[in-house]
């Protein structure tokens, strides 16, 4: 410090060139720039800007309040019970929403949901989590010491891929991810300076998987890095498709003879709409091939309270169970969620509500059913709705929506539109959907924020909004790709 | 470890360590009252961590009703609860999509609640100005904490980031960086003189840290965790002028700052003095400021809702952080919720004023008087002495072993501290946390109580560790 106390010329300690360069690869399309420009014009829009539609349709995200679905009245009566417990006292509250309001309370520290919990998660609700996974798997037992409450199913993700990532260079943990995927993988992938391992789905047969092309993309990767993890999306997002059980057993008994940590993000399971198709939970499958499997393939299933019929994504509810996880591992595991204390309790008592809903003969079970029926109904009818519009317009083609929330056609771009893109230094698909977005108010993710095969191009688009506007919008993407089509002739 | 094979193997699990031997043993005690073991008390105490609601404090009411009618909004048209309650509710739900909370809000917070936290960070500094676009809300304080170490911490440097620390320091910060992989740099606390930060012992510290890793950051809390003290304005200026000459990135670490027991102190944050110090520091060093609806009055840690405020940082890297935070979706409503009403609460003239504030009154006498106490009992026992309790939840009094009881720990391979704690919880059901878990001087030894409980309960604590504290020091005498 020089005499008269100025200081000299201070260059900032945290710089583009100094911060984490792992940070800098990740990139996470479903918020990212096309959004941040929907949000714009939103704003033009309220400021009275004139623009060829009145309102922006936000068709990026799976988010189902946000474009109108209802919550689940059982589930935030008891989530209000939680909360502020002198509703206990109200009549206007069914029995069976207080009763499990009550023992999620009893299960809390000083009964407030404002205490910290365990970091593993409320044992109660753990234990609620392991019956759900038996009921549903027919049977084959879950151990509550196997689960973990997170903070979404993201946070899960992210805990087990930080877990995996390891070595250097050449044993540098490898994640074989399916491209399409969804890009909380590839942005987790970068951060923590893992290797992303490619797997391409197959469009033509409806996005399925094939064991040939897992083989060709581990036996690639193992040139270079060291594949430990396989992820799986099952309902899949974007591509909405619905893995056979055939399909799954394959993919187990890959995982076992290449020695493969199996992710299954299973959080659209009751998000399945086509008809011939079941969602197949990867546990039970696992167990049903037996104990040869069983007993050794490395799992960790994920499940979330934002999808579904409930889309509570605001909570952040969450949980995973891992199978075959080595002891050692499993205590860094423990060690390692403990670093964050503990996951939103309110999260915590939805997920509890989700497995423990109401059942027959209790008050609130005609009212429950109602509504998940029609959430569920209501999605399937959107689901095959989209397939059909968007099937008619020349130059998109959309697989079936077999589950999940989304479509994700496949569009043919004209030469000229490509080349103009690629000036810009845009991706072609980027280039379409912002066009989409300035002429329709149509907000969706282009298909290169998910990853797609060379010189083909896609986009995201939910199958959320209601009804009559879902139909609005398809029409008017229809529209807008032949006048696109045409402009660029 | 011999006394780990004394733990029930009902009790046993996997993951063992020294820190949760405690954890083990209360669990076990509480286990064997409620099978109707005899034992000298009824009850497992526990004084172990900072949670307010766990030791028995009621949440506010206000902030319950709020998020009750947030859940669900069908409770606003109820007569029972306040028109203030409901008009905050509906005014919330109005900044969330399709008016439900169960909607993703935007990565880093929804925009009028860090609206609500800049004008509430303003009014606390004496009006020195805030930006929402500095303010990033998450998942607790703690997530917050580290986002910035994954910012700050280089992963494939020939030399690993350093991180200044504060000995002692709460223990899940310092599994936070290592979980990042940053080089922990441990600067001592001076005790003697109220656990006061020093500068001459940081610029050892960094000088010696210099050595082995490249030290990029300074963490500092304040009010501080376990040791409630609270940093004077001087002492402020002197680590940011520290940081600034240094080239540190500043990690203030403010989760206490609305519990402060004594008239005569008064917390000021380090954005504050850091903008009343002449422009070329106030305009260059860089600042993160975090701050929790976990602590204070509210004590909603269950919530989950913090926020860093980040000062003069590069607009590049923000840019960066921005995205880095996208790919968490978004912090819990709930929490979120939370922090807007920590930062405007009721008024005078609202309805839920009244109630309001004598909630909040009652919790913050609760807290005086314990402090007093504390210092009374402890003042008139021998073999232990405290620092003058200032702020935060907790004490962190110092025992002075006798050279027995040295000798009795290491033959059983412990920490005099940890033993005394498990012999503590094993006598009198009083859980509190040993001083081995948060750093000390060599040789040194402490406990740590949680303050921010009932007076009754306090009391209690109280007298169980004296009647305890007295026969240990006999028996080692």
């Amino acid at each position: 410090m020089s005499e008269n106390g100025a200081l000299p010329h201070r260059g900032k300690v945290l710089t583009v060139d100094t911060m984490n360069a792992n940070v800098k690869k990740v990139d996470y399309a479903v918020r990212g720039p096309i959004v941040q420009r929907a949000v714009q014009i939103e704003k033009e829009l309220k400021e009275g800007v004139k623009k060829p539609f009145k309102e922006v349709i936000k068709a990026n995200i799976g988010d189902a309040h946000a474009m109108g679905q209802r919550p689940i009245t059982f589930f935030r009566q008891v989530m209000a019970l939680c909360t502020y417990p002198q509703l206990l006292d109200d009549n206007k509250f069914p029995e069976d929403a207080k009763n499990r309001a009550r023992r999620i309370l009893q299960a809390c520290g000083g009964n407030s949901i404002g205490a910290y919990t365990t970091s593993q998660g409320i044992d109660c609700v753990r234990h609620d989590v392991a019956n759900y996974i038996q009921r549903r798997d027919g049977g084959i037992p879950s151990d509550p010491d196997n689960i973990y409450l997170t903070t979404g199913a993201s946070d899960g993700i992210v805990t087990i891929l930080k877990l995996l990532t390891a070595g250097e260079g050449r044993t540098r943990t490898g994640v074989m991810i399916s491209i399409p995927q969804y890009p909380l993988y590839s942005a987790s992938i970068a951060e923590l300076g893992a290797v992303q391992v490619n797997y391409y789905l197959n469009e033509e047969k409806c996005w399925s998987l094939d064991i040939s092309e897992l083989q060709r993309s581990l036996q690639a990767a193992r040139e270079h890095c060291n594949p430990r993890v396989l992820c799986i999306i099952n309902p899949g997002n974007p591509t909405g498709q619905v893995q056979s059980r055939q399909c799954i057993e394959d993919v187990i008994r890959f995982a076992a003879k290449e020695n493969l940590f199996l992710m299954a993000d299973e959080v659209y399971q009751d998000n399945v709409y086509a008809e011939g198709c079941e969602f197949h939970s990867f546990k039970k499958v696992l167990f049903e091939m037996g104990p040869e499997y069983s007993r050794t393939v490395e799992l960790a299933s994920f499940h979330s309270t934002s999808k579904c019929y409930m889309g509570e994504c605001g909570f952040r509810g969450g949980y995973m169970e891992v199978i075959n996880m080595d002891p050692e591992v499993k205590a860094q595991l423990t060690k390692l969620v403990s670093v964050r204390l503990c996951p939103p309790a309110p999260g915590q008592a939805l997920m509890d509500l989700v497995v423990n809903s109401p059942q027959p003969g209790e008050p609130s079970y005609q009212s429950f059913m109602k509504e998940r029926t029609a959430v569920l109904s209501a999605l399937a009818e959107k689901a095959k709705l989209t397939e059909e519009i968007l099937n008619t317009v020349p130059g998109i083609s959309c697989n079936p929506v077999q589950g999940a929330m989304y479509s994700f056609p496949r569009i043919t771009m004209p030469e000229r539109a490509i080349n103009e893109a690629k000036a810009k230094g845009q991706a072609p698909d980027m280039f379409y959907c912002m066009k989409l977005l300035e002429d329709t108010g149509i907000c969706l993710v282009p298909g290169s924020g998910f990853g797609q095969r060379d010189g083909t191009y896609h986009f995201r688009m939910t199958i959320l909004p209601p009804t009559d506007k879902l139909k609005i919008m398809l029409n008017k993407l229809k529209e807008f790709h032949q006048t696109f089509t045409q402009q660029y002739a | 470890m011999s006394f780990l094979r004394e733990i029930s193997p009902l009790v046993r699990n996997t993951f063992l360590s020294e820190k949760d031997v405690l954890l083990r043993l209360a669990a076990q005690i509480a286990a064997e009252i409620q099978q109707g073991e005899r034992k000298d008390y009824i009850e497992v105490l526990d004084l172990s961590s900072g949670d307010l609601h766990r030791g028995g404090i009621k949440p506010i009411t206000f902030v319950r009703q709020v998020l009750a009618a947030c859940f669900y909004p069908a409770l606003l048209e109820d007569d029972s609860l306040p028109l203030d309650v409901k008009e905050r509710a509906d005014d919330l739900l109005r900044q969330c999509d399709g008016g439900s909370v169960g909607s993703y809000t935007d990565s880093c917070g929804i925009t009028k609640i860090k609206h609500g936290l800049s004008k509430f960070i303003t009014r606390r500094d004496g009006g020195v100005p805030s930006s929402p676009d500095d303010i990033f809300i998450t998942s607790g304080s703690q997530m917050a904490l580290m986002f910035m170490l994954k910012l700050l911490v280089q992963s494939k440097v020939p030399c690993q980031t350093g991180v200044l620390i504060p000995v002692p320091t709460y223990a899940s910060f310092n599994l936070a960086l290592e979980d990042h992989g940053a080089v922990i740099i441990p600067y001592y606390l001076c005790e003697e003189q109220g656990w006061t930060l020093q500068v001459e012992e940081l610029r050892r510290a960094l000088h010696a840290g210099r050595k082995t890793c490249n030290p990029v950051a300074l963490y500092i809390c304040n009010p501080g965790n376990p040791t409630g003290h609270i940093q004077s304005r001087k002492s402020i200026e002197e680590v940011i002028r520290f940081a600034a000459e240094e080239r540190l990135f500043l990690l203030a670490d403010e989760v206490y700052q609305s519990c402060v027991y004594r008239e005569d102190t008064k917390f000021e944050s380090y954005k504050k003095v850091l903008s009343e110090m002449g422009s070329t520091i106030s305009s260059t060093v860089e600042l993160a400021s975090f701050n929790s609806a976990s602590k204070g009055f509210m004590g909603e840690c269950g919530l989950r809702g913090g926020y860093v405020e980040l000062v003069n940082l590069d607009p590049a890297v923000k840019e960066y952080t921005r995205i880095l935070f996208s790919t968490r979706s978004s912090p819990p409503v709930g929490g979120q919720i939370a922090l807007d009403l920590m930062a405007d609460p009721p008024k005078p003239g609202d309805p839920s004023f009244l109630t309001f504030s004598e909630e909040v009154q009652s919790i913050k006498n609760m807290m005086c008087k314990n402090a007093c106490r504390i210092q009374e009992v402890f003042a008139e026992l021998p073999g232990i002495s405290c620092q003058p309790l200032k702020a935060g939840f907790f004490v962190f009094p110092c025992l002075h072993f006798p050279p027995r009881a040295i000798k009795w720990a290491k033959k059983r391979q412990m920490e005099p501290d940890m033993l005394y704690c498990l012999q503590l919880l094993e006598e009198t059901g009083l859980h509190v946390r040993p001083g081995c878990e948060y750093g000390q001087r060599k040789d040194s030894h402490h406990i740590r109580l949680l303050v921010a409980t009932h007076e009754d309960i306090m009391e209690d604590a109280l007298q169980r560790l004296k009647t305890f504290h007295m026969r240990f020091m006999k028996e080692f005498s």
